[in-house]
């Protein structure tokens, strides 16, 4: 059974932690992801930047707004992982998956990090 | 990380959105950070026990609020009552805080909270001082500390621009459409001032100042959450982020500075230029350019170089015409001359500095470039002339010692032989 585990926290307190702080974090994680990589249970990974960063596609008014999809009636259902050369080209690929399932929004949000896996393929 | 860090963290955070409310409930800077002090109190106490809540902002808001109101009534028991308009709509304040914690549209308050620490009035390092205090809510002495001046000195300048801000009359109705874009305007100086600030500091005291560029950043992450559309405060943030990603490699072992181009890549913060990059895009599509994302977007192809030589010297070159446009300064042609210099060779950039020399007589880089350029068109002795001249007007060792590299090159050479190193690409 392949899982996603979401990750949620308050930006804000995230973005105030020092460089140092933020090291220590992410090395604590990152016993955690040596040992279920180990086990080959550990999928593709990924840090993202910032909600300022992001860009949402309304997709039924096919509307790009900044910021990110901040409504609350729509659930998280999926997401994608894709390589582009930046924004445009993103916008482009998430208004060609629009035609092909229309209705609630897409938000582009650009990954600082990302752990390819060796489990879960 | 332990409770009491967490909490910590919360709460500064939690700060300017949660101060902004107060101050737009009490109109009174003052009686708004007692209050907020005060909640932060309470929370240290009962967070614990009860756990967080799960809008810390709203949390402190709220809690802040009902303490203000205690101290004004039991002032107002003291004195004589005080005028209606001493406390705005206290009545129907419950009912509109819970649609404004709801809501979450902090972004008037935010944006006055910001513009009152920009009074003009205000010279540049009170604007700064101010800021850190109200908003990051930075300690006086870790203040003093980032300006090195002693605590009580810094404290003195903290209140006189409180009393300077307080006289003022800070404007607390909703701005219209062309206020809130010159109010937008005014911040994002003072949060670039703030910034430079720590940007600007040489040597040993670049790292004491480093607070300077983290807050600012801070700060302009905080605009641009509250007005996302704004294509000037995302180049902001990204010119912000791009220059501070370069912050380890800027200095070498003795604290001496290091041109761009000799700088260790690879020390280069990825995380906040990936940020950078992002927001440059975004900014890129509203079509409305501006100063701030000209000069992101030159701080971008730098950051897109792996190598020195793979800058696009040309893409560079046009941006700076263009931000001559928006902002003509001798500085931005000074820096344009050196892309030129790359592209079209010494000659055009010579040329295209010399009608800037009355006007930048005083100016180190001006010499250490003209005097780059005319050694790279062998006129030996004319560059020396102007390496003299730079090292005269050095405002460090390092720079002068830069200079005298050149110098001593000369000197062996005896002839040009050397390609294009230039003292005005700033580091």
């Amino acid at each position: 059974m392949l899982y996603a585990i979401l990750c949620y926290h308050d930006e804000k307190v995230v973005g105030s932690w020092t460089k140092e702080e933020d090291d220590a974090v992410m090395a604590r994680l990152d016993v955690v992801h040596q040992r279920a990589r180990g086990q080959g249970k550990l999928g593709p990974a990924a840090r993202l930047l910032p909600t300022t960063a992001a860009t949402t596609l309304l997709k039924n008014q096919d509307l790009v707004i900044d910021g990110p999809f901040a409504e609350t009636k729509e659930q998280l259902l999926g997401f994608y992982v894709i390589d582009v050369s930046g924004l445009e080209e993103a916008i482009e690929i998430a208004r060609d998956l629009t035609r092909a399932n229309p209705g609630g929004a897409y938000e582009l949000r650009p990954i600082s990090l990302f752990l390819p896996g060796s489990g879960a393929t | 990380m332990t409770e009491l860090r967490w909490i910590d963290a919360a709460l500064a955070s939690a700060r300017p959105e949660a101060l902004a409310a107060l101050l737009r409930y009490f109109r009174d800077l003052d009686l708004a950070e007692e209050a907020f002090q005060e909640a932060c109190l309470r929370a240290l106490k009962t967070w614990p026990e009860n756990g967080p809540p799960r809008d810390p902002t709203a949390w402190l808001t709220f809690v802040g609020r009902n303490i203000a109101i205690d101290q004004v009534r039991r002032r107002a028991r003291q004195h004589a009552l005080p005028a209606g308009e001493d406390i705005s709509d206290l009545e129907d304040a419950e009912a509109d805080l819970a649609e404004r914690l709801d809501g979450a549209d902090y972004r008037d308050d935010v944006l006055r909270l910001l513009f009152i620490c920009c009074h003009p009035d205000l010279p540049a390092t009170q604007q700064i001082a101010l800021a850190l205090r109200v908003v990051s809510g930075l300690s006086v002495k870790q203040i003093a500390r980032a300006f090195l001046v002693g605590e009580s000195a810094m404290e003195q300048r903290i209140t006189r621009a409180k009393s300077r801000i307080s006289s003022a009359d800070v404007p607390f109705e909703a701005p219209g459409a062309v206020e809130r874009a010159e109010r937008l305007a005014a911040v994002a100086a003072m949060i670039y001032l703030v910034f430079n600030e720590g940007y600007s500091a040489l040597g040993g005291e670049a790292s004491v100042r480093a607070p300077f560029c983290e807050e600012a950043i801070r700060l302009a992450r905080l605009l641009l959450r509250h007005v996302p559309g704004e294509p000037e405060i995302m180049g902001l943030t990204a010119l912000l982020l791009l220059q501070h990603a370069r912050a380890a490699a800027r200095f070498d072992a003795n604290s001496d500075i290091v041109l761009l181009e000799d700088q260790d890549r690879s020390l280069w913060d990825r995380k906040l230029i990936l940020e950078g990059l992002a927001l440059i895009d975004k900014a890129m599509r509203h079509w409305r350019t501006g100063p701030y994302q000209v000069q992101a977007a030159i701080a971008a192809m730098h950051a897109r170089a792996t190598r020195p030589e793979d800058t696009d010297w040309a893409e560079i070159d046009l941006l700076y015409a263009t931000l001559e446009r928006l902002q003509p300064s001798p500085i931005v042609t000074l820096n344009r001359a050196v892309a030129v210099a790359k592209v079209r060779g010494p000659a055009a950039a010579l040329n295209m500095i010399e009608p800037l020399a009355p006007r930048l007589s005083g100016y180190f880089h001006f010499f250490g470039a003209k005097g780059a350029f005319l050694m790279q068109l062998g006129r030996a002795d004319e560059a020396r002339t102007a390496f003299d001249r730079a090292i005269a007007l050095a405002n460090t060792a390092a720079e002068a010692a830069h200079i005298r590299m050149h110098l001593d090159r000369l000197a062996k050479d005896g002839e040009m032989a050397f390609a294009g190193k230039s003292s005005a690409g700033r580091a």
